[in-house]
């Protein structure tokens, strides 16, 4: 009995069973109303009909008096006493006694005063058989030349028939609104709460840690539907961040983890060291090391205040021409060194609302990327930096002819300390690219990376393009 | 974080006497503004063993104090303190007259706090976590920066000259032909001579970057600079500081 119970209290709290409640008091109300401005309507216009007919035989009777007396009278409301569903026709003496009529009794006093009866009145109708049961009906008494009176009147039925009618009216509407109610509940508010059932349950698995976990999704896409939908996507945004995250906890535990033991080793080698000067090496290296740490956390934490968007606040208008001609002079004997020239290609005064440092930071990255690449591969072909305006913005390419990275890799490179090179044996934070994303992505724009020599060539190299969105005028 | 075990000592010994051992160390006395006890303690001990005398204040009120009676070369202050923000403590030291050169100190990371921290009254900013040889560069350059005529028009070091108005640079009387970026170089570094500048600062006051260069963009731009300025020389001038940055001096 008791999980019944408990449902059944479940159901008294389910959104739909109080909506329908309150969609029973609602239209109880309405059709209550409606029923009495009906009925109140119709009794109205009868009453007007009754009147109307009433003062019609008044002015007949009146005729006929005057045309032959009382005789013509009588002779007339006998005629019209026998006919079918006839009015109420009545004669009594000055005094307000009975003469002739085809009642049997009339509520006392009603006789007494011309004109209209103002509220409707008893009276009894002869009957042939059974108890008498007392009728109400209107009339219009009038007083002959002779002090006689004469009341014409109309049956209006038994007391309290009106408003039998309008209960049983009432009754039966609300009988159809409950109906109603119940099928409205079971149709659609039963199958509503299973459904946010379905959806809790699979909710209670997603918390219980299992994110690959889906709510259920029906065809006839409504808002259930619709709402299963967003959460979904909702879910796999998180499941992608939660993996993301993964991945770089994992990364980050096997890049610190490998520097850190090579930190301690040269310690431990420090410390054995007999000779000062080779002692002070590699104290040195420790320290040279440990820099470069510092360089990679300071590289993670700035990639991700980028990504929060903290650093929004300081845009400007920045003219990137400059900074990129600023970036090729900085990086021009860079590339000489390595043995690579460096050819830009600039158009002049092209501006647009961002971080000068970040992107100069992203330029640089880029920079340091390609001369790094080509000059291993051996390639003697220059490194390019170009900026042109394009029809979806301001493009900035930076080229190199190295191996290039494998189409099928270029969605990986650009996660944190991903990198080609799986023993990790060159230098590089495997951070450079996730940054330049992350800047981008701050500017509403992106990074797209492509193959300079085209696919299929044995050194494709390696095109990144820096897409800034078109300002808005 | 930071354990104070013996090696740890150590090591920042024998790391900053050797950068400091033949550097005329001025004597200096500075006051450092941090909570964290610990770091402030290696930083004092670091600090000393460099020639530079470290006060030490644990938050933002007794900070101001001790900066606002006593008279410091330079203020190394955090900037998240207990009692009275760093910056709050910055912008009331200006208010009452005190111009000593601070160097803020922040977790906050890099590009936009460093304006906020700059527009407080800082004269520079180094986020954490940071390489304590990059703190004493920057702490010796701020200290030695009262003493630098600014209006000096030419700077020596030994036969090396250079002009800042007519952009001329000799060495023993020979013409220097420099690129105006390499002048702008050999002219911080000169302007700071005797004092270790690291490549962050280079690229700081010379290409107007702040952040760290990861690779070795500078070192080339310093090695183009010196084959200039010591080719058919033999004494060297500048000296690369290892695990630190650069100086330019007469060994003479």
């Amino acid at each position: 009995m008791k999980p019944s119970m408990s449902r059944i209290r479940l159901v008294f709290r389910s959104t739909t069973v109080r909506l329908s409640a309150l969609y029973i008091v609602l239209f109880a109300l309405c059709a209550a109303f409606l029923v009495v401005y009906v009925t109140a309507m119709s009794e109205r216009l009868l009453a007007q009909q009754v009147r109307e007919a009433l003062l019609q035989e008044t002015a007949e009777i009146r005729g006929a008096f005057e045309r032959g007396g009382i005789n013509q009278l009588l002779r007339v409301m006998e005629r019209r006493a026998r006919q079918p569903g006839a009015n109420l026709y009545v004669i009594a003496s000055p005094s307000g006694e009975m003469l002739a009529g085809n009642v049997a009794s009339v509520e006392p006093g009603i006789l007494g005063k011309e004109g209209w009866t103002n509220m409707p009145f008893r009276y009894e109708p002869f009957t042939e058989l059974g108890p008498r049961r007392p009728h109400v009906a209107t009339g219009n008494v009038f007083f002959l030349d002779n002090g006689l009176r004469v009341m014409v009147g109309r049956d209006l039925g038994e007391p309290g028939r009106f408003r039998g009618i309008v209960r049983r009216a009432l009754m039966v509407a609300l009988a159809i609104m409950g109906l109603g109610a119940v099928i409205i509940w079971f149709g659609i508010g039963r199958n509503a709460l299973k459904r946010i059932d379905r959806m809790s349950a699979a909710s209670t698995k997603i918390i219980a840690g299992d994110l690959s976990q889906r709510l259920p999704v029906g065809v006839s896409g409504d808002e259930f539907d619709r709402l299963s939908e967003s959460l979904n996507s909702m879910l796999e945004r998180i499941e992608k961040l939660n993996e993301g995250l993964r991945q770089v906890s994992d990364n980050i535990a096997h890049d610190l983890k490998t520097p850190l033991t090579r930190l301690r080793n040269k310690a431990a080698d420090a410390l054995a060291e007999d000779r000062d000067d080779l002692r002070r090496n590699a104290l040195e290296g420790i320290i040279a090391e440990s820099d470069q740490l510092i360089r990679t956390f300071n590289a993670l934490l700035m990639i991700s205040r980028v990504e929060a968007g903290s650093i929004a606040a300081e845009m400007s208008s920045i003219d990137l021409s400059a900074i990129s001609a600023d970036s090729a002079e900085l990086y021009e004997p860079v590339a000489e060194e390595a043995g690579l020239s460096l050819t830009t290609e600039i158009e002049p005064g092209l501006t647009v609302n961002g971080n000068r440092e970040l992107i100069g930071q992203a330029i640089f990255n880029l920079l340091d990327n390609a001369i790094k690449y080509a000059a291993e591969s051996g390639s003697e072909a220059p490194v390019c930096l170009v900026l042109k305006k394009a029809a979806d913005g301001l493009r900035l390419s930076i080229c190199d002819s190295g191996p290039g990275i494998p189409a099928e890799k270029r969605t990986e490179v650009v996660k944190r300390f991903v990198r080609l090179d799986e023993s990790r044996s060159k230098p590089g934070t495997g951070l450079g690219l996730s940054l330049v994303e992350a800047v981008m992505d701050l500017h509403g724009g992106r990074l797209e990376l492509s193959a300079t020599h085209g696919e299929d060539a044995p050194q494709p190299g390696l095109t990144a393009t820096m897409v800034f969105p078109a300002q808005k005028p | 974080m930071q354990t104070n075990t013996p090696q740890n000592d150590e090591l920042a010994e024998s790391a900053f006497n050797r950068v400091h051992q033949d550097a005329i160390v001025p004597h200096m006395k500075i006051l450092v503004i941090e909570d964290d006890l610990e770091a402030a303690a290696y930083m004092t001990k670091a600090f000393r063993e460099a020639g530079i005398v470290a006060d030490h204040a644990s938050d933002g009120e007794s900070g101001l104090f001790m900066g606002s009676e006593n008279a410091y070369d330079v203020m190394v202050i955090d900037r998240m303190l207990p009692r009275r923000d760093g910056l709050s403590v910055i912008s009331e030291l200006r208010k009452r007259g005190v111009n000593t050169p601070v160097l803020i100190l922040s977790a906050l990371g890099q590009v936009d706090d460093r304006v906020t921290g700059l527009r407080a009254g800082g004269d520079d900013y180094l986020p954490k976590p940071y390489a304590f040889s990059e703190l004493l560069a920057r702490v010796e350059v701020l200290g030695r920066r009262k003493g630098t005529p600014e209006q000096e028009m030419v700077y020596r070091v030994g036969d090396l000259e250079l002009d800042r108005l007519s952009h001329e640079v000799r060495r023993g009387g020979k013409e220097v032909l420099l690129q105006p970026r390499e002048f702008r170089l050999l002219e911080y570094l000169m302007k700071n001579a005797g004092q270790v500048v690291t490549r962050t600062m280079l690229l700081e006051n010379v290409w107007d970057y702040h952040f760290d260069p990861q690779t070795n963009v500078i070192d080339v731009h310093v090695s183009r600079l010196r084959s200039k300025i010591e080719k058919d020389f033999d004494r060297p001038l500048l000296k690369t500081i290892r695990g630190a940055g650069y100086m330019i001096k007469d060994e003479a």
